[in-house]
């Protein structure tokens, strides 16, 4: 079992998702993030002076997959959330020791 | 006309007007509550509420007295009359209290509210519209000034001048390293909508400031007035919109708001006294000064967070002026008689504030503790936060 997190543009969302609800990914988790990369951040204007944004809005997908799953769930968010422009995101991939699902009790890849 | 109906059309002439200049109050602290970071939200409009109740109730138990000896008009209800001008009061109080949001407390500006609502104010109207003590001394001051571009909105600025001398920056705001940190305003809806009802309140402001409708001619007056108030406000807006875009190419929205009220404060002197077409250059005016004054301010390290500076203090003085410049209805208007009620009304606003607020930071510190400011003044101010619930993601 594998955790999936890739944060990626926000508006790439819908796209990410349908891609691996079409896969038959059946849940994840998102949350609102900031952060930098290369892409560092850019600058806005008020009031005529002109601040840096160095935290840029993106948005966190995390999923459990199991270990078959897990190039071909890469390969689908890689597809859905690239625009080629800098600041398209990463995707982290690391082991999960344990799953319990709470309203059953079951456990690890039933779990999923 | 029946002198009776007459009395009963202009009594509620004074009440609409004044319901308007009442809208002011949700404008003005709309706009401040967008302006600042949502941690100051609930102490920004817990200080809009204070003043307006405090201010009216010192004006109503003295100020009022002060500025015009006794209850009475012979042309409306008398409570009428009252309502009317104790409408205006909190409007220069919450010019200050703006400029000073984010580092100053309630309680110390409850307490200027209380002096400047009972008598600096007051006595300024006495100067100028009131029952005029200064009458046959040299300082008479013979301004024109229909609405309070002098009386008001500089008067309000003057002393937020004083009182960001004396409270300084918001913490951060002009790092030692030099240059200046934007603070970006929290909520740009609220700021439209705050600007917006300042700008239908402008209606009373200025339409009630002729203060009859019941004849044909000051009908005619009062709806000139209008007009000629929202041609500034417009103007104002334009400009700062033409200019932002061809310097920078992007349309900063708070910018442009604060150019329409520029227009807005610089056409309240004398929006009677011009033909229809003079505000258009009056208010575009008050928008280069709202450009020029805000960065003007920036680098002299006046930290000032709704641009109350820019907007009311240069554009009050503008305002007056310009009636010296444009005025043509020959009313012994001259462009000196203008200046040197800018300047005597201005030399007392400003002093006698400063005094005032030197006197009560003594007593009660008007800036917030460091870890007060740094937490945001909602949690030790108010016990509540504005916006206290997580962030949903959708």
């Amino acid at each position: 079992m594998k955790k999936i997190e890739a944060i990626i543009k926000p508006f790439k969302l819908e796209d990410v998702k349908d891609a691996l609800t079409e896969a038959g990914i059946t849940g994840m988790t998102v949350s609102d993030v900031k952060g930098y990369g290369r892409q560092q951040g850019h600058s806005e204007l008020y009031r005529g002076a002109e601040y840096v944004v160095d935290f840029l809005p993106k948005i966190k997908i995390e999923l459990i997959v199991a270990n078959k799953d897990v190039d071909s769930t890469i390969h689908l968010i890689t597809e859905a959330s690239k625009t080629g422009k800098i600041g398209d995101g990463k995707i982290f991939v690391s082991p999960i020791e344990k799953i319990v699902r709470i309203r059953t009790g079951e456990e690890d890849e039933e779990a999923i | 006309m029946d002198a009776n109906i007459a009395y009963v059309i202009d009594t509620f002439f004074a009440l609409f007007a004044m319901t308007l200049i009442i809208f002011m109050v949700p404008g003005f602290a709309m706009l401040e509550a967008g302006l600042v970071r949502t941690k100051n939200v609930s102490a920004v409009l817990m200080v809009n509420t204070m003043i307006y109740a405090v201010a009216s109730l010192a004006f109503l138990l003295v100020g009022y007295s002060v500025a015009f000896g006794d209850f009475g008009s012979d042309s409306m209800s008398k409570w009428a009359a009252f309502l009317f001008q104790m409408a205006f009061v909190g409007k220069v109080i919450n010019i200050m209290s703006g400029g000073v949001s984010e580092r100053a407390k309630v309680l110390p500006l409850g307490l200027f509210t209380i002096v400047m609502g009972a008598l600096i104010y007051p006595i300024i109207v006495n100067w100028s519209w009131g029952s005029d003590m200064l009458k046959n001394t040299i300082l008479d001051l013979n301004m024109y000034d229909l609405a309070g571009s002098t009386v008001i909105h500089s008067t309000g600025g003057w002393a937020l001048l004083a009182a960001i001398l004396i409270i300084g920056a918001r913490r951060g705001r002009y790092p030692k390293e030099g240059g200046v940190r934007v603070i970006p305003a929290s909520n740009i809806p609220l700021v439209t909508l705050g600007a917006f009802l300042l700008w239908i309140g402008w209606f009373g402001f200025n339409g009630g400031s002729i203060g009859s409708i019941a004849s044909k001619q000051s009908a005619d007056a009062v709806a000139l007035t209008i007009m000629n108030t929202n041609t500034a406000g417009l103007s104002g807006a334009i400009l700062v919109g033409l200019y932002m875009y061809f310097r920078y190419h992007k349309l900063d929205i708070t910018m442009v708001l604060n150019g329409a009220l520029g227009g807005l404060v610089a056409i309240t002197a004398g929006p009677n006294l011009y033909d229809i077409y003079t505000p258009i250059l009056i208010g575009s005016i008050g928008g280069v000064l709202v450009i020029f004054g805000v960065s003007f301010f920036d680098k002299l390290k006046l930290d000032d967070p709704v641009g109350a500076l820019s907007v009311h203090l240069l554009n009050g003085i503008w305002g007056t002026l310009a009636v010296g410049i444009f005025a043509s209805n020959g009313d012994n208007i001259t462009f000196l008689g203008q200046l040197k009620g800018v300047v005597v009304v201005g030399i007392f606003a400003f002093i006698s504030s400063f005094i005032v607020l030197y006197v009560i930071n003594k007593l009660v510190p008007l800036r917030a503790e460091k870890d007060e400011e740094m937490q945001g003044l909602d949690v030790d101010e108010c016990g509540l936060e504005a916006y206290p619930e997580f962030k949903r993601a959708f």
